[in-house]
């Protein structure tokens, strides 16, 4: 379809503001801008229709299965969106006076003592914007403890091979030497190889439980009380919270701090890929060093993001927490692993779990064999699920497992839904059998065919230009 | 799969060709065939000292990057300013599509003839 | 209790079965009892309209002021409607980053339109996909610069103070140096920078309008910087870009801004959008996601997440930045709000707010005891003198004005496209009431 450039019209356009009622000025000589930006010029009409157009071409989580593993595609409801559309929320200046934003901080203040419950953590920000940025907010703690302590001598952060690649480089990116470990074949940390990084320079260690394979590490208390014995801290990759939400919580597990990705665990949209928010939340001794603002709160401290962080994201959050409260949120939990494992004994039997063993939220399908087998890799599988409407499962996550798809259902499915996606994935498991060739150039029904995306890096268009 | 006879290769797949005390280096055929198309080749400055066993720059594919490991430790006189606009030099002829020359070499890593380094590669891939 | 989980009980327990266990605990078996929780200490779940009452209770708790004259890195620019309803439709909405561009064709090209405005705003060859807000993409880009040579990055002190702060703690993280340029007469002292320039400065970074609403003399700067062979960053005001020189023709190499004005609400502070763009020379460089141009199997034009190689997804620790989330849905935003806008009624904005700040401090230093602290020229923010501040402030509180922010130097003002001339009248006869009193 057109871009919007491409439909733009000199002289159409809008008038959306009144006459200026006050004498002009002109900018300063030599400021002035030589010529004007060739924005679009284009009718309300046409605006909204370029976008209707667009938006038929993008698949929510209102279109249909979206089982995109480690990224909890949980159905959002649309009163958070309500919620945090309130004019009391929306138009509150982040510097107004304090007296004049009480609600903010009683929204801040609710979901703080709330979050702080689910993963037993003491205290908890809210500036990071995305969980990437809450793991740098997070290491930031561990590299402010040790410093605060003179204890300079810390300069690994341990991280499992299994890890999201977030992890070495926020741990790159707070100055520390990233220490990879192997995972043990259950993909689980192996102890003996932790202990053996284990030592005086370690600062601490970044893991998530239940792991990037969607199994939880039963030795955990170990793991954390290892660390501990060795002076690091231990940092919790809060990814795959949806799995154990009360049921299980970080603190209790040993970990210092942690991050949320309010974006996936508590139910607010992706956007295309944000704006998320990555609540950071941390032990006692860890408090001091949370970030703050600059101007809102007037002192000299660390701060990632300027003001109070995503705001309304919050806001969205805390309006789901309070619609689940104590009973709804291990709820969501029970039924997001319950569903994951009836999802995985459907589709046994074809498709080969790379752990055939029960799994949290999501599981991986180990596709290696099928491959030699059929020629199908996982690629064709989840390129020949776009033409079902489904949208594909993480592809080659983790790295350790190879020709991997991960499928993480979700709570918010129902039975039908994980019945039928059974189904396709029986399917497409018969084609592959039967006509690889029509699966290696899937999807045949989608927007596009498959993008040439060597094209698009050797040779980047990467704005229109007339 | 090509090995030439008349140069030397690393165990991280590249190969090295030293004439008068200027090195000249590049991937191996081998290695561009497991990278896949190459979209990009960072590239380091003339002038710049590169190390033995130590990365001088990477290859980009579109799914993977691979650091460049330097065979010779001595500073870089040339560099192949093709690559800029057509990375899949490597891929077409991986034995002319050289990336960077050498000179005043010190010190050298352990290198294979091609027979060897043909075994080599037989045993990963 | 509002639940989301569509399954019976009855269905539950089927399903516990045909997974081959008994209850939920059994599938919880690898959580070591001694952790495994007993209830969380919350309050029970509520009904949607009990939380609807209680959320707009807590909204209702804040005060929306019908004037706004406060500015200081979050602006109150008139929203049209459009811009609200297009990012609120589902599929925008719901949907995870396009990593599947073969369903996802809609949001990939919102965002390679995005990357055009931005581009022809700031005057610059790539932009790309959008960071997080101001602070992280003047952070981020200052990263992006250092080498193995240069470790040190120089910050104008008349940077928005969250910025340096920001930019700060990046810093910190990987060990490197932060200087600030000292600030002389509201701008970037030029005599102070000079000296400061050395051999290791990798990247030096200006803000333009800066923090109290003065002009920079950006062009200046450039040469000295590019003197020195750092690259040069100016953090701009994109309602200013309608109408002031771009970055480009000021010499920048990189121009990064808070995209909050365009379209987006003042939210307490966010969500908002960090914008980036770049000369050719560092496309590559550029942190977090970038959108491109390719075709199909079939020839068709089509639309990719590109330059992946860069992200850390795949270059792990060697990545310069650990950026994966964006705010795609504010990058939609802001194209949806230049789209509507167009080159005029940007301009427009821009002007008017530019002639309500002079009218508004023209009315205000017509008062005995209030004057400019600063006296260069200024785009829509201003300093002044301020006797009985506080006293000031509360009047204007009162009938319903959010003054300016109070600052160490004075009261920091700022006027938009959206306050009337009555107003401002209102706003300086009340200052003028509580001076004269």
């Amino acid at each position: 379809m057109k871009l919007i450039f491409e439909k733009s019209v000199p002289g159409r356009g809008m008038a959306y503001l009144p006459a200026c009622d006050v004498p002009t000025v002109s900018m300063p000589a030599g400021l002035e801008r030589r010529e004007k930006p060739k924005l679009p010029q284009i009718s309300e009409t046409d605006l909204s229709r370029h976008y209707t157009e667009l938006n038929k071409q993008v698949h929510g989580v209102n279109c249909g299965f979206y089982p995109l593993g480690s990224c909890t595609m949980k159905y959002n409801p649309r009163i958070d969106e309500e919620m945090a559309a309130l004019s009391g929320f929306t138009d509150i200046h982040p510097l107004a006076p304090k007296h004049t934003t009480e609600g903010c901080q009683e929204v801040l203040d609710t979901i703080r003592t709330a979050l702080c419950e689910i993963t037993g953590m003491d205290d908890m920000t809210f500036q990071p914007a995305a969980g990437a940025h809450g793991e740098f907010t997070g290491v930031l703690l561990i590299k402010q403890y040790h410093d605060a302590r003179g204890d300079t001598k810390r300069k690994k952060i341990i991280v499992p091979d299994s890890a999201h690649g977030t992890n070495p480089a926020t741990a790159a990116m707070c100055g520390f030497q990233v220490v990879n470990i192997p995972s043990a074949p259950d993909g689980c940390v192996d102890l003996d190889a932790l202990k053996a990084v284990l030592g005086e320079d370690t600062a601490g260690l970044m893991l998530t439980n239940p792991n990037t394979v969607g199994i939880f590490d039963e030795h955990i208390l170990e793991i954390t009380r290892l660390v501990h014995e060795a002076g690091g801290l231990c940092y919790y990759d809060g990814a795959n919270l949806n799995a154990v939400m009360g049921v299980v919580r970080p603190g209790d597990m040993g970990f210092d701090c942690v991050h949320l990705n309010l974006h996936k665990t508590f139910a607010t949209p992706h956007g295309g890929g944000g704006p998320g928010a990555g609540a950071v939340g941390c032990k006692a001794k860890l408090a001091q060093f949370l970030p703050k603002s600059a101007l809102m709160d007037g002192e000299e401290h660390v701060q990632v993001r300027g003001f109070a962080g995503n705001f309304l994201v919050v806001v969205k959050a805390l309006t789901y927490i309070l619609s689940l409260g104590r009973e709804g949120i291990p709820e969501a939990a029970q039924n997001a692993v319950l569903n994951a494992n009836y999802l995985m004994a459907k589709i046994k039997g074809t498709f080969t779990p790379a752990f055939d063993r029960i799994c949290m939220h999501e599981f991986v399908l180990d596709l290696s064999k099928f491959k030699k087998e059929t020629g199908v890799s996982a690629l064709d599988v989840a390129k020949t699920l776009i033409d079902y409407g489904m949208h594909p499962p993480t592809m080659y996550f983790p790295m350790i497992v190879h020709e991997a798809l991960m499928l993480e259902p979700t709570e918010t499915e129902s039975r039908e839904t994980l019945d039928w996606a059974a189904e396709v994935f029986r399917e497409l498991y018969a084609l592959a059998q039967e006509n690889p060739g029509y699966m290696h150039e899937s999807p045949h029904h989608a927007q596009i065919g498959r993008p040439d995306e060597v094209r698009a890096s050797r040779a980047p268009i990467l704005r229109y230009q007339a | 799969m090509l090995y030439p006879a008349d140069l030397k290769y690393s165990k991280t797949h590249e190969w090295v060709d030293v004439v008068s005390g200027v090195a000249t280096v590049g991937i191996s055929d081998f290695a561009q065939d497991a990278l896949g198309d190459v979209v990009f080749v960072n590239l380091p400055a003339v002038g710049d000292e590169v190390v033995a066993g130590e990365s001088f720059g990477d290859v980009e594919s579109v799914k993977a990057v691979s650091d460049l490991i330097c065979p010779v430790t001595g500073v870089v006189c040339a560099v192949n300013e093709e690559l800029d606009d057509a990375p899949e030099n490597l891929n077409k002829d991986p034995y002319g599509a050289w990336i960077i020359k050498v000179k005043d070499i010190t010190d050298e890593e352990e290198l294979l003839d091609a027979a060897a380094y043909e075994a080599f590669c037989a045993e990963e891939g | 209790m509002a639940s989301y989980v569509p399954s019976t009980k009855e269905e539950r327990q089927e399903m516990l079965y045909t997974v081959g266990v008994s209850d939920y605990r059994d599938l919880y078996r690898d959580v070591p009892a001694e952790m495994y929780l007993d209830g969380l200490n919350l309050p029970s779940g509520m009904s949607e309209l009990e939380v609807r009452q209680k959320m707009t209770a807590m909204a209702a708790k804040n005060r929306v002021f019908p004037t706004v004259l406060r500015g200081a890195g979050a602006y109150d620019h008139y929203i049209p409607s459009i811009v609200k309803y297009i990012p609120a439709k589902e599929e925008f909405l719901t949907a995870y980053t396009p990593y599947q561009a073969e369903m996802s064709q809609g949001i990939l090209q919102s965002i390679f339109e995005y990357q055009t405005d931005i581009c022809e705003l700031t005057g610059m060859d790539v932009s790309n996909a959008s960071v997080y807000d101001g602070a992280t993409a003047a952070a981020e880009t200052a990263a992006m610069c250092r080498d193995r040579k240069r470790r040190v990055t120089l910050i104008s002190g008349a940077a928005h103070p969250d910025v340096i702060q920001t930019v700060k703690t990046y810093c910190y993280g990987t060990g490197d140096e932060l200087r600030t340029i000292p600030v002389k007469d509201g701008k970037t002292d030029l005599a102070a920078m000079k000296t400061l320039l050395t051999p290791d400065v990798a990247s030096v970074y200006i803000q333009q309008p800066n923090f109290y609403g003065q002009f920079e003399d950006a062009e200046v700067i450039g040469q000295l910087v590019h003197e020195n062979g750092s690259v040069y960053i100016m953090g701009c005001n994109p309602i200013a870009l309608a109408i002031m020189k771009t970055p480009k023709d000021c010499g920048a190499d990189i121009a990064v801004g808070e995209g909050q004005p365009l379209g987006m609400p003042l939210s307490y502070g966010g969500p908002y959008l960090g914008f980036m763009a770049a000369t050719e020379k560092y496309m590559r460089k550029l942190p977090g996601r970038i959108v491109g141009q390719t075709v199909d199997s079939e020839g068709n034009r089509a639309f990719v997440l590109s330059l992946q190689a860069r992200e850390q997804h795949i270059r792990r620790e060697k990545a310069s930045s650990n950026i994966c989330s964006n705010e795609a849905l504010c990058a939609l935003t802001a194209g949806v709000y230049m789209a509507a806008m167009g080159p005029e009624g940007m301009a427009q904005a821009a002007k008017q707010s530019m002639a309500k700040a002079h009218y508004l401090a023209e009315a205000l230093c017509a008062i005995d005891g209030v004057s400019l602290v600063y006296t260069g020229p200024f785009f829509h923010e201003f300093v002044t003198t301020m006797p009985k501040a506080e006293a000031v402030l509360e009047a204007l509180e009162k009938a319903g004005i959010l003054g300016g922010l109070p600052i160490s130097e004075g009261i920091l003002w700022c006027a938009t496209e959206k306050v009337s001339k009555a107003e401002l009248d209102r706003t300086a006869a009340i200052v003028k009431e509580v001076l004269n009193a």
